[in-house]
């Protein structure tokens, strides 16, 4: 069964939260993951892996770099879900 | 009509262990500021992206076999061997500037080791516990009594100061260790591998034949994929180092010490995680100050656990190597 947008949102968050010390609310969809959550390129990897465990997906590494923000990330694992 | 002769084989030995390791470090402490200004960087975006505050450079006239050398002399010491006891000598290096001889040949001639073979292997971060994993098999197959490893790089010879991917990690060192028959189990299964589909993820700018055709092409650094690498090492390689515990029988709660190769401190850390070792477990930071050593790191940082009493002789370590290649090698070892 293919995740809704909202679900992907949360658990999303869930996961930058766990990384990062965030609350989940501040994981919102135009957030940048750079910018606005002061996440690294390192970080950004682990937070990709837990990502594509928790949804079954792939996501390659020369896209990580296309995901400025959490909205973009939503989008992109939705797309791959199934695929 | 003549009978044929059966052929006799090397007479195996049961077990091998590491009977000694011992390191040499670039001379120069080189800070975070020395190298900031090129990359337009500072030491607290370096402390925080590598856990790296100083790292080890070597002086000019110091080159990869003078390093060697130095770890190798030491080594053969704590063994309480020389150069005559060796029976064969493996250098992993990726800096040694001769395509042929391998340095292995002159730093057996230098410890007096003639005639033992000698040969280098190319396994970049990995090459130590390659090495290791060779003298292992060498040993137990009755094919070398004594065989010293060493990792040895003087990384300083390819950065490119204003690179941003991997030069401002790297320093200079060697690391030996003198692997030989033993009445116990010392030396685990060595689990290793490659991944060639990601050679460009660690390379070389390009290849000395470019420099050949045109000089303008300029001197061949390092260069890397960071995020793509710490993906790799962080999350991909624990299960390597899972494997190396499983096939030498033991669990994470029966290890004392994790030398992991000392590439990045984020590295280091996501691999503790994924291994859920317990926080007893005495894990190598040695990068903190010696910086990103390739071949060397593991032996340097082991040597440094030991003389620092964090480590003592009998305690199992998990080690693991990986780096360009990509390749990786893992074994669990009783230090000696």
């Amino acid at each position: 069964m293919a995740y809704t947008s909202q679900e992907i949102l949360e658990g999303l968050a869930e996961i930058v939260a766990e990384e990062t010390g965030l609350p989940t609310d501040a994981v919102a969809t135009e957030k940048s993951f750079t910018d606005d959550l002061d996440i690294d390129s390192l970080s950004m990897m682990t937070i990709v892996t837990h990502a594509e465990d928790k949804f079954s997906v792939r996501i390659p590494d020369d896209e990580v770099k296309n995901l400025t923000t959490v909205g973009d990330a939503v989008k992109y694992i939705e797309g791959a879900q199934g695929a | 009509m003549s009978t044929r002769r059966t052929l006799r084989q090397a007479e195996p030995v049961r077990n091998s262990r590491i009977l000694a390791i011992a390191g040499e470090r670039g001379a120069n402490v080189v800070t975070n500021d020395d190298i900031a200004g090129p990359i337009d960087s500072s030491d607290e975006w370096i402390r925080q992206r590598t856990g790296i505050v100083t790292r080890r450079r070597a002086d000019a006239d110091t080159d990869v076999l003078d390093l060697a050398e130095a770890a190798a002399r030491k080594a053969l010491d704590s063994a309480g061997l020389t150069g005559a006891d060796v029976d064969a000598v493996i250098v992993s290096t990726v800096t040694y500037f001769h395509q042929t001889p391998a340095a292995a040949a002159v730093l057996a001639d230098r410890l007096g080791a003639t005639p033992a073979a000698a040969y280098d292997i190319s396994a970049a971060c990995a090459g130590y516990a390659y090495g290791i994993g060779q003298a292992d098999a060498l040993v137990r197959a009755g094919a070398a009594r004594h065989v010293l490893v060493v990792g040895a790089e003087k990384m300083s010879d390819f950065v490119d100061p204003t690179d941003r991917s991997i030069s401002f990690l790297l320093g200079d060192g060697a690391g030996a260790a003198v692997v030989g028959p033993s009445d116990a189990p010392g030396i685990g299964p060595t689990v290793w591998g490659s991944d060639g589909a990601k050679a460009s993820a660690i390379r070389q700018t390009h290849p000395w034949s470019a420099l050949r055709d045109d000089p303008a092409a300029g001197w061949p650094t390092l260069r890397q994929d960071g995020p793509s690498v710490f993906k790799w090492a962080g999350f991909q390689m624990a299960p390597v180092a899972a494997k190396a515990m499983a096939e030498a029988g033991v669990g994470p709660e029966d290890i004392q010490v994790f030398v992991p190769h000392q590439a990045n401190m984020r590295i280091v850390d996501q691999m503790v995680k994924q291994l859920g070792l317990p926080a007893e477990v005495v894990v190598a930071r040695d990068i903190a100050d010696t910086g990103n050593t390739s071949a060397a790191s593991i032996p340097l940082a082991t040597e440094r656990l030991l003389a620092e009493g964090q480590a003592s002789s009998g305690d199992l370590a998990l080690q693991i190597g990986f780096g360009a290649g990509l390749v990786y090698a893992a074994q669990v070892v009783v230090l000696p």
